[in-house]
């Protein structure tokens, strides 16, 4: 056998070199950095911005669209699209009002319905596209328009308020931390959204399924031919985001004390924004939940720091489209690069 | 020939193998044996069957009749995971990887180790360094494979085949996008898998490498198994003449001289990293040049450069003596070159849109009437009129073109360029895919076009259809021209001997 002369042996270097030239963490760099640009901006530009009131109310601003965004990331990561994630966070919460305020149910047997709604409307999207090869954009094209119809049948078209059930409101608007350290109030939304991604950000690196949900986003033709079940492990994926959408409907339910059925749709877009900034591919197989957060919070500090600066409300929702643009312009950018 | 008695020890021993397709017969009655630790190369033409037999072998397609015999017990596989599982993998020469995952991740796909709910991913680097180790690679397992060669991504698939335990392993023309370093390494990795016992299926059109690795060679032609022998006992001539066949090689054709005509192309230098090098060729009016070359010689490459639809490194292209700068397919229209694409479907027909606007599909701009409003009647009298003399076989004009049949589908491309009146025509594999009758009718659109003046390139990879049509021949191997043959003086013998010269070249 001839020695191997050919070998190069300078594949692994340090790791910490190759961190900073992986195009994914240098994504998250620049979003990070965005951030911190535009915190410093709006804090120069008005000294109202930095105050721990304001601060607190984009975080609370924040916790609704960032689950709903983390329910997005799965789809988004597994190659897919979720359009329906904004009118089945309303259909959840419709369902919640349901169980608490119409049949008087005990509080957690609310809070189990909404997310387990939510599992049910993400299987059926998972199983339109998975099982019957439904394109995923028109298969939750349908499921948005589905769901915001059902939630207002439901409802009979008017709100369904949580008067009756003590402790609904505190799921959004109370703050654990706050009672325990008096300085940091921050809402239980923003706990839970914290929760919520922590667990997700495990899900998506150490587990089968995170995996799976890669694998898929990268090339599903060779995961099938490895012998993995697509179909099933699809379904997953998006009974998962369904799931996470449910919580989202006990978020926004509890911090406006209702189930509004006319709310919803339109947040799906902020959510797939903000996973885009975050510097998750739209064509699949990389992202990350901290990206997702980070590009949540640069649209809530836009619009909260334009608002303060008496930007109207129209130009806001001008800038948001330009960066957005922005962002997806980055990426392709990047995938050029690599 | 001799046909070497089957050990009793073979790893796989199949006898009898038949398959078709939709009545045509794909394979019949093939033998193939795998000895454990030694290297079969298996030779043929393109659409000799190998890739047929080796999707049997490897539960792919299912066999019609024979019997596959796996340690001396028969088997019948239904599907790959069922072959993978016996111990038969297979490496595609497309290759199948997840480009955002890490090698190791990759390997393991759908059989990661866990600890609990959660991944073990250090075991799982591990299991991947002991694999990498098994071939001598130097890599480490969590690289993403997105961002390495094509080489080393072939070594992942090795790897990824071994990790399931192969005994037998499949490599579909492995060295197709490897550079000569690549290669070397490649072989060393497949001497240590011999050396280790596995059986190696080894598919190449390349003959410098048979020399270098063969134990076995086994020459399929026409569907059929003509023979098995060791390589040490047979030569590379004797395999060329083997994988033509002596019968077919006479065939008639109308000695046609070549045309005089003046020079209307003029291709110099043309070059494309690690695609194209320094292709240079004449074509004269009323002439039709024939292109052969196997699958991956870059003629398709060729076509596509002059015609300006991928970017090249160097090169100039004369039209009419006066030197043109093609960036883009609108420059090559514009000055007068057709392109009449391999892939039909993909690149030459707009399959959703009617026979009409299809054929004026490249002349619009002479329809145009006031307002940017299309002449529809003036439209309709040139398509039909095209359809008549194309005699296309279709329901009406206004019939979607994925209708038609393969053969009238190429002909409503050509209609195309016919009216769009480009004097240098680029046909590649203009008969892919469509019947005999309507093959002979493009045979004899293809030959009027040249006698009405038109220069043709004719790129084909069915050498009988390139010795039947062209005045001159070009044959290609790896991005080069080996060598250019007078229509009178073209053989199959030698088309193959120029089509497989790499190690001639190598050698000077």
């Amino acid at each position: 056998m001839t020695p191997s002369t050919t070998l190069p042996a300078r594949e692994p270097t340090s790791r910490l070199k190759a961190m900073a030239l992986n195009p994914q963490t240098r994504q998250k760099l620049l979003a990070f950095a965005s951030l911190i640009v535009l915190m410093v901006f709006f804090g120069l530009a008005s000294p109202n911005f930095l105050q721990t009131d304001n601060l607190v109310s984009i975080l609370q601003a924040t916790a609704v669209n960032g689950v709903l965004a983390i329910a997005c990331t799965f789809v988004i990561i597994s190659g897919g699209i979720d359009l329906s994630v904004g009118t089945m966070m309303t259909f959840c919460s419709v369902m919640a009002g349901v169980f608490l305020t119409y049949w008087g149910m005990p509080l957690p047997v609310g809070i189990a319905a909404a997310i387990l709604f939510g599992a049910l409307s993400g299987m059926t999207s998972g199983v339109l596209i998975a099982k019957l090869r439904i394109p995923p954009f028109i298969t939750t094209l349908g499921m948005m328009m589905a769901l915001k119809g059902l939630a207002l049948v439901i409802s009979g078209t008017k709100p369904i308020y949580f008067n009756e059930t003590e402790g609904f409101t505190a799921i959004s608007q109370d703050s654990l931390i706050g009672t325990l350290v008096p300085a940091v109030p921050i809402p239980n939304a923003v706990l839970i959204l914290f929760l919520v991604a922590a667990l997700a950000s495990v899900v998506l690196n150490r587990t089968v399924l995170g995996r799976y949900t890669f694998a898929l986003g990268s090339n599903e033709e060779a995961v099938r031919l490895s012998g993995v079940n697509v179909t099933f492990w699809k379904i997953v994926v998006y009974t998962v985001s369904g799931a996470i959408c449910g919580i989202a409907g006990l978020l926004i339910a509890s911090r406006l004390n209702s189930a509004q059925p006319a709310l919803g749709q339109g947040y799906e877009l902020d959510a797939i924004a903000a996973v885009v900034i975050g510097g998750t591919s739209l064509s699949g197989g990389s992202g990350t939940v901290l990206g997702t957060i980070i590009g949540a919070l640069i649209m809530s500090v836009l619009t909260n720091g334009l608002r303060i600066l008496s930007v109207a409300q129209e130009w806001q929702t001008v800038l948001t489209g330009v960066i957005i643009i922005l962002a997806v312009y980055a990426d392709i950018l990047r995938r050029g690069r690599s | 020939m001799t046909h070497v008695p089957i050990p009793a020890d073979a790893l796989i021993s199949a006898r009898g193998l038949s398959k078709a397709f939709n009545g045509v017969r794909a394979l019949e009655d093939v033998r193939f044996d795998l000895q454990p630790g030694e290297v079969h190369v298996l030779m043929g033409e393109n659409g000799a069957g190998k890739s047929t037999l080796m999707k049997i072998l490897t539960g792919i397609y299912r066999r019609d009749a024979g019997e596959i015999l796996l340690d001396g017990t028969p088997v019948d596989f239904t599907s790959p995971r069922q072959a993978q599982a016996a111990g038969i993998s297979i490496v595609h020469q497309e290759l199948n990887l997840m480009n955002h995952l890490t090698a190791a991740q990759n390997i393991f796909i759908g059989r990661e180790p866990r600890r609990g709910w959660l991944l073990d991913e250090d075991r799982l680097n591990a299991q991947a360094a002991a694999l990498f180790e098994r071939i001598k690679l130097a890599l480490d397992p969590r690289t993403v494979v997105g961002t390495l060669t094509v080489a080393r991504q072939q070594m992942i698939e090795i790897a990824k085949a071994l990790s399931h335990e192969a005994r037998v392993l499949i490599m579909d023309e492995p060295t197709a996008a490897l550079n000569r370093e690549e290669v070397e390494d490649l072989f060393r990795v497949v001497r240590e898998l011999r050396e280790q016992g596995v059986g190696i299926v080894y598919i190449s059109h390349k003959m410098d490498e048979l020399a270098r690795i063969a134990d076995r060679v086994t020459v399929m032609r026409d569907g059929r198994h003509v023979a098995t022998v060791p390589m040490g006992e047979t030569s590379i001539d004797k395999l060329i003449a083997m994988m033509v066949g002596r019968e077919l090689a006479q065939l008639t054709r109308e000695s046609v001289p070549a045309p005089a005509g003046e020079v209307v192309l003029e291709v110099q230098g043309l070059a494309r990293r690690g695609v194209l090098h320094d292709v240079s060729f004449q074509l004269r009016r009323g002439e039709i040049l024939g292109f052969a070359g196997l699958m991956g010689a870059g003629r398709t490459e060729v076509a596509r450069a002059v015609f300006g639809a991928d970017p090249i490194d160097a090169g100039s292209v004369r039209v009419h003596g006066r030197e043109v700068a093609i960036r883009s397919p609108e420059q090559a229209v514009a000055a007068g070159i057709g392109y009449l694409s391999e892939d039909r479907k993909h690149f030459g027909l707009a399959t959703g849109l009617d026979v009409q606007d299809n054929i004026l599909l490249a002349s619009f701009a002479r329809f145009r009437k006031a307002l940017g409003f299309v002449d529809e009647a003036r439209g309709r009298r040139v398509a039909l009129d095209l359809v008549q003399r194309l005699s296309i076989k279709t329901p009406g004009l206004q019939q979607q073109a994925r209708f038609l049949s393969g053969g009238n589908q190429q002909k409503v491309v050509i209609a195309r360029w016919l009216y769009r009146d480009c004097p240098i025509m680029l046909f590649d594999e203009p008969t892919r895919g469509i019947d005999v009758g309507a093959k002979a009718e493009i045979y004899k659109l293809i030959k009027s076009l040249a006698a009405q003046g038109k220069a043709i390139v004719m790129i084909s990879s069915e050498l009988s259809e390139v010795l039947l049509l062209s005045h001159r021949v070009i044959v290609m191997c790896e991005g080069r021209i080996t060598g250019v043959l007078p229509g009178s003086a073209a053989t199959q013998e030698n088309i193959m001997q120029l089509a497989t010269a790499r190690a001639q070249l190598s050698a000077a």
